[in-house]
């Protein structure tokens, strides 16, 4: 894909912008460094981000951090406590933390002129640090961490020169500059463009799913933070009124080790509904895209959310989405203008009944949706942020000349 | 004016990228918000009385600036957010008397209503400062004539239109808006200079103010 296929969605001029913006960071190398290649959000943007970083002339590369099987237990513990989530980490966890980040800090050349290192788990590198500018890039929900992981993950942090939430509730007193900027989608990418009629309907048929009901979907990795078995409840609660079909599809990222054992639990839990479909999909993007459009309406109820990608891909396909204000959902939805939040599972089914039963409401709330993810988080305005903020490395005040 | 009036200086449009930072500050009650508004940056007030302008281009139902939606939504201070939606930004030359403006509504409100003072909002709904850090940069785009001018505004970014009608005039101070100065300096129009002038660009979304805005010039270029 290149810069100029996006003109029919964004217009000339923002990809003109872009041109500008990377004129003024020519010479200047960039490197990303995360702990996967596929799935998650992370992965999905740098697959799409570097190479258009590199068509600008910005010169970017990509390495994945290595890890075995304990690092990413230890590093889902992390995860989860971030979340506020409690778990019982021991000194050993810690250990095998630091250790993995030497095996890698030993084998990852760290030379670039920019390192930009995404998320926990690789934040260790930032013990090889010497001369150059690094940046901390967090996309998980850190307002109300377990101290102790924080506090631990803090002592690296406040080394790197800036850092970078999704979300303003995420931000800390730290020493250094903190950006704002919010993940986005490819409207361009598998899983976003648009597809025919056709494609939907062979998708839906591969998995069996009727459409003689309105159907709720819900895409998400089999993660308890995505709180798959409170969709269910909020979906029994609503089908005692609205006659309509679940489908909870997802997959599990290669640093999630949780996956199987939460996806059995979900399972276990819909045993008996016939109108209940659970997909344990590898990844397949025109699927995905395929089950959101062929969808009435969009679930994301997550106990907590960095930022919900899939609300916004949900959105960029005009659906009514019903999604938990955790996070950075609160940035993509409105409540009432360009979709419902909600805090429970029973304010969950309320909205749910609400959106199945005025399907009119319904389809202004999605193109309101639209829209704004138009606007504001098109891969386009997340490639221009990344290069202000890889600018704004080399220069202070508030109102910068270039 | 004829059609092939020609400026004395052309106009050379900019665009402004802005890059939003966190400040690590917050506020979980009007008394807080009152203190941490007087002593964060001006960049930070000019954030967050500008934010819904950028992000929503198209119409949206929301209070045109942060404060308001806050005191509504957290505080449940409807009468507050009302009186804070219903400054007029555009009466004001510098983010200092802005800032006092907005600060002193707040102040009036707590003394006539004390008990709002006391509502704190709940944990994750408080009120995260931020502030903009702009990049200025000229684009390609340059006009001589209103024709080049008319056809060039509708092409530029909501960015470059955005720079031009608020950045220029309240945060960098110029006083107006630079196509007015463009149209009464160089190209002698004044009686189009007032007229853009007098258009309140708070009340309109971006691509409405961009409509206004070529409707005006386009009724002053001669039919042909």
């Amino acid at each position: 894909m290149q810069l100029d296929d996006y003109i029919p969605i964004v217009g000339r001029s923002v990809i003109e912008d872009l041109r500008l913006l990377s004129e003024r960071l020519s010479g200047r190398r960039i490197q990303h460094i995360n702990s996967t290649a596929v799935g998650g959000g992370v992965a999905e943007i740098l697959n799409r981000m570097v190479p258009l970083c590199n068509e600008l002339g910005v010169d970017s590369r990509w390495d994945v951090i290595t890890g075995g099987e304990r690092f990413f237990g230890v590093t889902k513990k992390f995860h989860n406590a971030l979340h506020g989530k409690p778990e019982s980490l021991t000194r050993e966890d810690f250990e095998v933390f630091v250790e993995n980040g030497r095996l890698n800090a030993e084998r990852t050349a760290t030379d670039a002129d920019i390192v930009f290192i995404h998320d926990p788990q690789p934040v260790t590198l930032i013990e090889k640090k010497s001369g150059n500018k690094w940046i901390w890039r967090c996309h998980v929900d850190v307002s109300d961490p377990l101290q102790e992981v924080w506090r631990f993950l803090a002592d690296y942090v406040v080394r790197y020169d800036a850092a970078v939430f999704s979300a303003p509730g995420f931000s800390r007193e730290l020493p250094m500059r903190q950006a704002l900027i919010s993940p986005s989608i490819d409207p361009l990418s598998d899983k976003n463009r648009d597809i025919g009629p056709d494609i939907v309907d062979a998708v839906m048929n591969k998995y069996g799913i009727p459409r003689d009901k309105p159907i709720v979907t819900q895409i998400s990795r089999f993660d308890r933070l995505k709180d798959p078995v409170g969709v269910l409840e909020a979906y029994r609660i609503a089908k005692k009124n609205v006659d309509c079909r679940l489908v909870l599809a997802g997959g599990t990222a290669s640093d999630d080790p949780e996956g199987a054992e939460v996806y059995q639990e979900v399972l276990e839990k819909a045993a008996g509904d016939p109108d209940v479909h659970i997909l344990l999909m590898s990844q397949n993007d025109i699927e995905i895209n395929a089950l959101q459009r062929a969808s009435d309406v969009i679930v994301q109820k997550s106990l907590k959310e960095g930022f919900g990608l899939t609300v916004t891909e949900a959105l960029w396909k005009a659906k009514p989405v019903l999604a938990s204000a955790v996070g950075g959902i609160p940035l993509q939805i409105r409540h009432k203008y360009s979709g419902m939040l909600c805090h429970s599972v029973d304010g969950a089914a309320f909205s749910l009944k609400q959106l199945l039963n005025s399907p009119e409401f319904a389809k202004k709330l999605g193109e309101n949706g639209r829209e704004h993810v138009r606007n504001n988080f098109l891969l386009t305005r997340h490639l221009r942020d990344y290069l202000l903020l890889f600018l704004s490395m080399n220069i202070t005040g508030d109102v910068v000349y270039l | 004016m004829t059609e092939s009036t020609h400026a004395v200086e052309p106009f050379r449009f900019y665009t402004r990228l802005h890059l939003t930072e966190l400040l690590g500050i917050k506020a979980s009650s009007l008394a807080e918000l009152i203190r941490c508004m007087k002593s964060v940056p001006g960049s930070s007030i000019y954030h967050h009385t500008h934010r819904f302008l950028q992000q929503h281009q198209y119409l949206s139902p929301e209070p045109p600036n942060d404060f308001a939606y806050w005191a509504t939504e957290a505080l449940g201070e409807e009468a507050l957010g009302e009186h804070l939606a219903s400054v007029n930004t555009v009466q004001f030359g510098d983010i200092r008397s802005l800032r006092e403006s907005l600060c002193g509504t707040m102040e009036r409100y707590a003394g006539e209503h004390p008990r709002a003072l006391n509502k704190t909002a709940d944990p994750g709904e408080e009120f995260f400062f931020m502030k903009s850090v702009s990049f200025i940069l000229p684009t390609r785009h340059e006009a001589r004539t209103l024709e080049e001018f008319a056809g060039i505004l509708q092409e530029i970014t909501a960015d470059s239109l955005y720079y031009h009608m608020f950045e220029s005039r309240l945060r960098l101070e110029k006083q107006t808006n630079d196509f007015s100065t463009w149209f009464s300096g160089s190209l002698g129009d004044a009686a189009l200079a007032a007229d853009v002038e007098r258009l309140d660009p708070y009340t309109h979304t971006m691509e409405g103010l961009r409509r206004s805005l070529l409707r005006l010039i386009r009724s002053r270029i001669p039919r042909r």
